[in-house]
């Protein structure tokens, strides 16, 4: 469904990835997993078409259901965004505007892509949000970003990319400032939405525990090039990078290596 | 499990209270007594809100207990003022969780290094130079980093940095505040690591707040499981995974994504998230997300009873010593 043909993205001169491959098929989740500054994230944002500071894929295409993105219009863009590629940031809390409530955000996203009554939008946030397993879903409505908890704001930025059901989601560290009980919450969540939509996902992390126990597939990234690719199998039994190796040794474990 | 005379700080029955609007407060820590030991680190571990840097900020004299006593060296520190105290604050020093927001951004490394040593007169200016070297090298980082500004570096040689600063009056304590939770996977190994490594060389007392269990059990010597304000339960790390019994340790446990667990197992955690510290149930803290909650949960809030050697268990049903487990 999502495929990337020896994609290179330069910031200006700089290469920021390298000849790199990917396929996704409908329903499954894959992980990139990588440092910072390994390019994942660089990666994804090519996907939306949302590269900043100059970024531009100078080689290679992105094609999405067959059709390349890289040609997409502006107006394209628009109708894609949002609706079949949808994506979900590391702080969906500062995503949002912090001086509206988060109701009005959630009614006039809806309603940017589908013609509907205020009221209409608003029952649907309500009932994406319920379904995202929040409680009193009109009180999280009427709430600034401020008021709810980091996790509950997390499930906010799911529910709204999920509203249109979208065939792919981009999650950009989506856990990565949880607690740990809240990022397992989550992490089951968005397994559910995957069963429950056939929606692809694409994850980003540096947690290998994490990327290990959603995805079919795992890339991982150093320096804008993929060293190790494989399903999870492969990549924690048999690595063929040090790299990879290196990654593997540094996941803490419970009852495992102990310094003291 | 500790030698007593290792005992360095003993806070004893430590609780905080932050008014709140409409006449209620805030107990963000309730009742709690720890005890720290020359040379050993001390986990605490709990959710966002359960007041686990409240506790930490007592013992670096950032905020003060509303009761209770935390006593250092037989002196109780929530009572020291002016000289004394400024003094006294050479012994315990702190890390904090995002390195890039610590440090004034104008200054040098040599002098975010050096700073703490002319503020108590220990060295001349003179020598900064070669002590600023000296400690970078300890932190194992190269001697030209003196030069640089804290902007140049990534978030791994910042973290450094800071514990630098933090070990360079030489403190008997130092207090991190999720030293590491900002920072990769792999550089996070190395900077534990290097905390140990410092920490045998020179003898110090660690107080470590994380909510990684998993991390945690890697290299403190005791942990506490801190929820709501409340100590729930207190063990030695070693053998974590065998030992702990109260259910929300166990939660946390099971949040956790090993890469050596069984993947087709569904990942156990607790639904649902931690209630307002402002209305916190009466009975049990953990009650309403507990699945073994039973009638007296709801009427009586337990106490911590030993359990073990270093063992210490506040729950009705597993607290007592051969009881359900």
């Amino acid at each position: 469904m999502l495929r990337l043909k020896d994609v290179t993205i330069s910031y200006k001169e700089r290469p920021a990835v390298k000849d790199l491959n990917l396929s996704l098929g409908q329903g499954k989740i894959c992980s990139i997993v990588g440092e910072s500054g390994s390019g994942k994230t660089t990666v994804i944002r090519a996907v939306l078409g949302l590269l900043g500071g100059g970024g531009k894929v100078t080689k290679g295409d992105i094609l999405f259901e067959g059709k390349s993105l890289l040609l997409n219009t502006k107006e394209e863009w628009r109708k894609l965004r949002g609706t079949d590629i949808s994506m979900i940031f590391q702080d969906s809390g500062a995503m949002i505007n912090q001086t509206r409530i988060i109701g009005r955000q959630f009614v006039e996203y809806i309603r940017t892509h589908e013609n509907m009554t205020k009221k209409d939008a608003w029952d649907r946030g309500i009932q994406m949000l319920e379904r995202m397993r929040l409680p009193s879903g009109d009180n999280i409505m009427k709430s600034y970003p401020f008021q709810l908890s980091g996790g509950m704001r997390q499930r906010v930025g799911i529910a709204m990319a999920m509203t249109f059901q979208p065939k792919l989601l981009l999650a950009d560290e989506p856990t990565s400032a949880l607690d740990v009980t809240t990022q397992a919450q989550i992490v089951r969540q968005m397994m559910e939405l995957r069963d429950a939509y056939k929606t692809s996902i694409i994850v980003v992390t540096h947690n290998l525990g994490v990327a290990a126990y959603m995805s079919d597939h795992i890339f991982v990234m150093k320096n804008g090039e993929i060293v190790d690719a494989g399903d999870r199998e492969e990549i924690l039994h048999h690595p063929q990078s040090e790299y990879t190796k290196s990654l593997l040794e540094a996941v803490p474990s419970l009852g495992g290596e102990r310094y003291v | 499990m500790f030698d007593e005379k290792d005992m360095i700080l003993d806070a004893k029955h430590v609780t905080r209270r932050f008014p709140a609007s409409n006449n209620r407060t805030l107990v963000a820590c309730s009742d709690v007594s720890l005890r720290m030991y020359k040379g050993k680190t001390l986990g605490l571990v709990g959710e966002s809100g359960c007041g686990k840097s409240t506790f930490m900020r007592f013992l670096v004299s950032l905020d003060t207990p509303t009761e209770g006593e935390i006593f250092f060296h037989g002196k109780d520190i929530t009572k020291m003022k002016g000289e004394k105290l400024r003094q006294n604050r050479q012994k315990i020093q702190m890390v904090f969780q995002d390195p890039s927001g610590s440090f004034n951004p104008k200054m040098k490394i040599r002098d975010i290094i050096c700073e703490p040593l002319i503020n108590f007169k220990r060295i001349k200016k003179s020598e900064k130079d070669a002590v600023a070297k000296r400690y970078l090298e300890m932190v194992d980082l190269p001697a030209e980093f003196a030069d640089r500004y804290p902007h140049n570096m990534s978030g791994g040689q910042r973290q450094r940095i800071a514990i630098a600063r933090a070990i360079v009056l030489e403190p008997e304590i130092v207090v991190m505040d999720e030293a590491t939770c900002a920072l990769d996977v792999s550089v996070q190994k190395t900077i534990i690591e290097l905390v140990v490594k410092l920490q045998k060389e020179k003898n110090i007392a660690i107080g470590f707040i994380a909510h990684d269990l998993g991390l945690i059990q890697s290299f403190a010597h005791q942990i506490a499981v801190m929820y709501l304000g409340n100590i729930v339960e207190v063990l030695p790390a070693e053998g974590l995974d065998k030992n702990a019994v109260h259910p929300y340790t166990k939660a946390l446990m099971g949040a956790i994504f090993d890469i050596n667990m069984d993947f087709s197992k569904k990942i156990e955690s607790i639904e649902s998230e931690a209630p307002s510290p402002l209305d916190v149930p009466k009975g049990c803290p953990f009650q309403d997300r507990c699945e073994h909650c039973i009638d007296i949960c709801r009427r009586e809030p337990p106490v911590l009873r030993e359990l073990g050697l270093g063992h210490e268990v506040s729950c009705h049903v597993f607290g007592k010593r051969g009881g359900k487990v």
